[in-house]
C-alpha cells in the first residue's frame, strides 16, 4: 500500500486532442473506449444473432439484403448451411471475447479500478492504452474475415481440429478465415494480458492510505481475481492460436493426426493430436467463463448493497466464494469433453470438481438473496438489472447441475440445454451486469443522468424476453435438438420447429428493446440531466469525486481511507451512511473483523 | 414497482416448470439395457435442480415483495444466522448433493465405459467423413480387413479404403450406408473418423460418442426392442453437418440374418 504520492500519476494532464481522445493514457478514457468497442461488437454479435434465428424459424425466408453480407452464400437471399455457421461462428467470437470480456473487465476496470484505490492512474499507462489499441487492432482483424477469400470461419468459436487446422479443404473459411481468426485471438490475448497486468498491480500496490485490501469494493476484487484468470487462461490460448496458424502457413501438424482423407485428399499431415486442442480451448474457455461472469457478480454486489441500503452478509465471504471460483474453474474445464474420446476416467474425476463448483456459487446467490431480508430496497434501473441477474444466474447454475455429470450429458451434450445453460450464465447474466452497471455508473463516466422510466422499460422488456428466448432452449436440448444446425432434417427433431419459431420471435422482440437503451444512452450521453457528485448516496471513492472524475482523479487530493467500502445503515451526519474517505467515526456493526 | 417484479418472478418461475411437469418435451423413449440407469439420473438431477429453482426463485420474489422500499420507522436488519448459516447450509445441503448425484452418476456412466464387451459381441465398424455415416461387418470370418486411407475414395465409393486384392480378410467385408443390429444382442461398435471430429448420437440409444480422427474408439451396448432409430452427427463438422444422419435399424436375429445377407449380396 502507498500513500498516493507516490503512486502519482505518470502523465500530467493530456494537451493535444489526439492524446485526450484517441491514445489516451488515462485509464477513464481507456475504459470508455472499451466499452464503446463493447457496444459496437455488442451490435454486430446482436444482427447476426438475428439472422440465424429468423433462418433456424422460416429456414426458407429469404432474408433482404443478406447477399451483401457475403458473395456465394447467400444466393437469391437465402442463407446456405456454410453461411449459417460462418454467422454463428461470428456471433459467438464477438460477443465471447468483444463484449463479455471487453465491457465487464476492461471496461468498467479500466475505469473504476484506480478511483475504487485512490490512484491518480494505472501503474503503466502506457501499456494499458497499448492494450486498448491491441484489443481494438484484434477487433478490425476479426472484421476483416468478412471481406477476405471465402468469409469467415464456419468452425465455432471453439475451432475444434482438425476442421480448422486442414485448411480450406475442410470448407469455407476454413483457410484464410481460420487463420485470421486465430490471428486476431492471438492479438486480443496480448491486449488482455497487457490490461491485467496493470490491473494486477494496480491493486496489490497503488492502493491509497487506509486502503487495505479488505477494504477494497467487490467490483475491484471481483476485478483483480479476474485479472489473475486472465492472465493465466489467456496465456495459454495465445499460443494454441500461434500452433493453429502454423498448421495453416507452416505445414506443421500439431493438432492433425494422420492418415486423414478430406474430399479424397490424403492430407499431408501427421502426428498431431485431435485432442490436444480440446484441451488447450478449454483450460482457458472455461476459466473464461469465469471471466466474464466473476465481474458482474461483483458490479451487481455493488449495486445491491448501494440499494439495499446496508452491506452483504459477509463481504469476505463473498470474495472467498469468487476465488474458489476461479480456482476451481481451471480443474472443470474437462466437463466440456466428457463425450469427446478422451479417457473416461478422466471424466468421472472432471465431474466432482465441476459439481463441487455449485457450493460457491450456491454461496454466492444465498448471501445476495439473504442479505435482501431486512433491506430497504430502492426499484431503479440499476437495481432492476442487478436482481434480473441473480434470477437468471440461478436458473443457468442449476442447469449446470445436468451437465456436470458425464452420464447425463449422453443425453444433453451438444444440445440446445447446453446453449440454454451458457447463455444463461456467461452471456445473458453477464450483460444484465452490464446493463446493471451502466445504470449504476453512467452518471460518473459521463457525468450525466440516464431516462430512469426509458431504462424501466428496457429492463421488463429485456428480462421477460431472455426468459423467452431461452428457457425454451432447455425443452428443446431434453428432446435431442443438436445445435449447431442450420435446418432439423432429423425425424425426430421436425416438431420441435415451433419451438424454435417461438424463441425466433422473442429474440427479435428482446433484440428491438435494446433500442430503447441505445437511445437512452445517446441521449443521456448528450442531453441528459448534469449528474451530481453521488448521485445515489454511495460510500465507494468513486463518489468521493466530482462526475465526472478530473484527469487525475481526485483533483490533487491524496486520498485516505477510513472505513470498509459498505458503511450503510448507519447515523452520521450525511445521513444513512458514511463515504470511505470521510474521518467521521460512526457507531456500527456492519465492519467485519 | 418490486411488487410487480416479484409477481413477474413467480409467473416466469411457474410457467418455465409447467412443461417439465408435464413432459412436454422429453428424450426419445429409451431402447438400450443400459439407458434406464441414465434416465434415473436425469430424473433424479431433474428434481433436485427443479426444486432449487422453483425454491431459490419464489425466496428471492418473496424478499424483493417483502423488503423493498424506504418503510419509515422499520431499521434495517440481518438474515437470522448471518452468513454462517447459509455457508454451512450450501455446504451440507448443495454437498451431499452434488456427492450422491455424483456417485450415481459415476455408475450410470460406468455401465457404459467401465464394463468390457463380452466375447461374443457382435462387432460393427463405423467411420465417419464429411457428411455420412457407413457401417462395416467383418463377414463369415468374423475380421475386418485394415483401412488404407490413400485408397479411400468417394468417387470409387471405396468408402473404408478396403483393398480385397491384397487383404482376404476384406474380401468379405460388407460395407453399408444404414446400421442393422439384432435385437437383445451385444454390439461391440468400433468407431473410426476419415477426416474430422464427428460424433455418434442415437438419443435412443442413450449413446453418444465423439470420433477422434487419429484415435479408434470402441462402445458396447444391447438393443432392447426393435424399431428404426436415427443417429445424428453432434460435432460441428462442416457445412453439411446439420445433415449427417444415419438410420439404425434394430430387427429380430432372423430379420438381421436376412439384411445381412442381402447387404452382403450387393457387395
Amino acid at each position: 500500500m502507498h500513500d498516493t504520492a507516490h503512486a502519482a500519476a505518470h502523465h500530467g494532464p493530456p494537451t493535444t486532442f489526439i492524446r485526450k481522445h484517441v491514445f489516451s493514457l488515462d485509464h477513464k478514457v481507456i475504459g470508455k473506449q472499451y466499452y464503446g468497442l463493447g457496444l459496437a461488437a455488442v451490435i454486430i454479435g446482436m444482427v447476426l444473432s438475428w439472422l440465424m434465428r429468423i433462418h433456424l424459424g422460416w429456414t426458407n425466408y429469404a432474408i433482404p439484403g443478406l447477399h451483401l453480407l457475403s458473395k456465394n452464400g447467400a444466393p437469391g437471399d437465402l442463407m446456405t448451411p456454410e453461411l449459417y455457421l460462418q454467422l454463428m461462428t461470428m456471433h459467438a467470437t464477438f460477443m465471447v471475447f468483444f463484449v463479455l470480456t471487453v465491457a465487464p473487465f476492461a471496461a468498467f476496470g479500466n475505469f473504476f479500478i484506480p478511483i475504487h484505490t485512490g490512484a491518480e492512474d494505472m501503474p503503466f499507462p502506457h501499456f494499458n492504452m497499448m492494450s486498448f489499441w491491441t484489443t481494438f487492432v484484434a477487433f478490425c482483424v476479426m472484421l476483416l474475415s468478412f471481406f477476405v477469400g471465402d468469409g469467415p470461419t464456419l468452425g465455432g468459436w471453439t475451432q475444434y481440429a482438425p476442421l480448422s487446422a486442414v485448411g480450406s479443404v475442410a470448407g469455407p473459411g476454413q483457410g484464410a478465415g481460420v487463420v485470421i481468426w486465430a490471428t486476431s485471438i492471438a492479438i486480443f490475448c496480448v491486449g488482455q494480458l497487457f490490461g491485467s497486468l496493470n490491473f494486477i498491480p494496480n491493486i496489490l500496490d497503488l492502493r491509497c492510505k487506509g486502503l487495505s485490501m479488505w477494504r477494497l469494493p467487490l467490483p475491484t476484487w471481483a476485478w483483480f481475481i479476474t485479472s489473475c484468470m486472465g492472465l493465466t487462461a489467456f496465456s495459454v490460448l495465445m499460443p494454441a492460436c500461434i500452433l493453429l496458424i502454423l498448421d495453416h502457413v507452416a505445414g506443421t501438424s500439431f493438432f492433425v493426426a494422420s492418415n486423414l482423407v478430406i474430399n479424397d485428399q490424403l492430407q499431408p499431415h501427421s502426428g498431431g493430436s485431435t485432442l490436444l486442442w480440446q484441451h488447450l480451448f478449454w483450460f482457458f474457455g472455461h476459466p473464461e467463463v469465469y471471466v466474464a461472469i466473476v465481474p458482474g457478480m461483483g458490479i451487481v454486489s455493488h449495486v445491491l448493497i448501494t440499494n439495499m441500503r446496508k452491506p452483504m452478509l459477509s463481504h469476505r465471504v463473498l470474495v472467498h466464494s469468487m476465488g474458489a471460483l476461479a480456482v476451481l474453474s481451471y480443474m472443470v474445464y474437462g466437463h466440456h469433453m466428457f463425450v469427446s474420446g478422451m479417457n473416461p476416467v478422466s471424466s468421472v474425476l472432471f465431474s466432482f470438481p465441476t459439481l463441487l463448483i455449485t457450493i460457491p456459487s450456491t454461496i454466492i446467490v444465498l448471501i445476495w438473496i439473504g442479505s435482501l431480508y431486512g433491506a430497504k430496497l430502492r426499484i431503479n434501473s440499476a437495481s432492476l438489472f442487478a436482481l434480473g441477474f441473480i434470477s437468471l444466474f440461478i436458473t443457468g447454475g442449476l442447469s449446470g447441475f445436468f451437465l456436470a455429470q458425464p452420464s447425463i450429458q449422453i443425453l444433453l451434450h451438444a444440445t440446445y440445454f447446453v446453449v440454454a445453460h451458457f447463455h444463461f450464465t456467461m452471456a445473458i447474466a453477464a450483460i444484465f451486469g452490464i446493463f446493471s452497471g451502466t445504470y449504476f455508473w453512467f452518471p460518473k463516466m459521463w457525468g450525466r443522468m440516464m431516462n430512469e422510466t426509458l431504462g424501466k422499460v428496457h429492463f421488463w422488456c429485456t428480462f421477460v424476453g431472455v426468459y423467452c428466448v431461452f428457457m425454451p432452449m432447455h425443452y428443446l436440448g431434453l428432446a435431442g435438438n443438436v445445435r449447431r444446425y442450420s435446418s432439423f432434417p432429423a425425424d425426430y427433431m421436425a416438431p420441435l420447429v415451433g419451438v424454435h419459431q417461438f424463441i425466433t420471435i422473442a429474440a427479435l422482440f428482446t433484440g428491438a428493446a435494446q433500442l430503447i437503451f441505445f437511445y437512452n444512452f445517446i441521449h443521456s450521453r448528450f442531453w441528459g440531466p448534469p449528474a451530481p457528485d453521488n448521485p445515489w448516496q454511495g460510500t465507494s471513492l468513486e463518489w468521493s469525486t466530482t462526475s465526472p472524475p478530473p484527469w487525475d482523479n481526485f483533483g490533487g487530493r491524496h486520498m485516505v481511507v477510513y472505513h470498509d467500502p459498505y458503511q450503510y445503515g448507519v447515523q452520521s451526519s450525511t445521513g444513512d451512511y458514511v463515504m470511505q474517505d470521510s474521518p467521521e467515526q460512526v457507531k456500527t456493526e456492519n465492519e467485519e473483523p | 414497482m418490486a411488487k410487480f417484479f416479484a409477481i413477474t418472478i413467480l409467473v416466469i418461475t411457474i410457467l418455465s416448470a409447467i412443461p417439465i411437469v408435464r413432459n412436454t418435451w422429453h428424450p426419445v423413449e429409451n431402447v438400450s439395457t443400459h439407458g434406464q440407469a441414465i434416465d434415473n439420473q436425469l430424473d433424479d438431477t431433474m428434481w433436485e435442480a427443479g426444486l432449487s429453482f422453483l425454491a431459490s426463485q419464489i425466496l428471492l420474489a418473496w424478499f424483493i415483495w417483502r423488503f423493498s422500499g424506504n418503510r419509515p420507522g422499520e431499521k434495517s436488519k440481518n438474515f437470522p444466522g448471518g452468513a454462517a448459516g447459509l455457508v454451512a447450509g450450501a455446504i451440507i445441503l448443495v454437498g451431499v448433493e452434488v456427492f450422491a448425484l455424483g456417485i450415481f452418476g459415476v455408475k450410470a456412466w460406468g455401465n457404459i465405459y467401465f464394463t468390457q464387451p463380452s466375447a461374443n459381441a457382435i462387432p460393427v465398424q463405423v467411420q465417419a467423413g464429411q457428411f455420412a455415416f457407413y457401417f462395416r461387418y467383418p463377414g463369415p470370418d468374423g475380421t475386418f480387413g485394415p483401412i488404407h486411407p490413400d485408397k479411400i475414395s468417394e468417387a470409387t465409393q471405396n468408402f473404408f479404403g478396403l483393398d480385397p486384392d491384397s487383404d482376404p480378410d476384406s474380401k468379405d467385408d460388407i460395407v453399408t450406408a444404414e446400421m442393422a443390429i439384432p435385437v437383445n444382442k451385444e454390439i461391440r461398435l468400433l468407431m473410426h473418423a476419415k477426416d474430422v471430429s464427428h460424433s455418434f448420437y442415437v438419443p435412443a440409444l442413450r449413446i453418444h460418442q465423439d470420433f477422434v480422427p487419429g484415435l479408434d474408439l470402441q462402445l458396447h451396448f444391447t438393443a432392447s426392442k426393435i424399431g428404426r432409430y436415427e443417429i445424428v452427427c453432434s460435432q460441428l463438422c462442416g457445412l453439411g453437418h446439420y445433415n449427417m444422419k444415419a438410420y439404425l435399424s434394430v430387427l429380430s436375429q432372423a430379420d438381421y440374418d436376412d439384411w445381412l445377407k442381402k447387404e452382403a449380396a450387393m457387395q
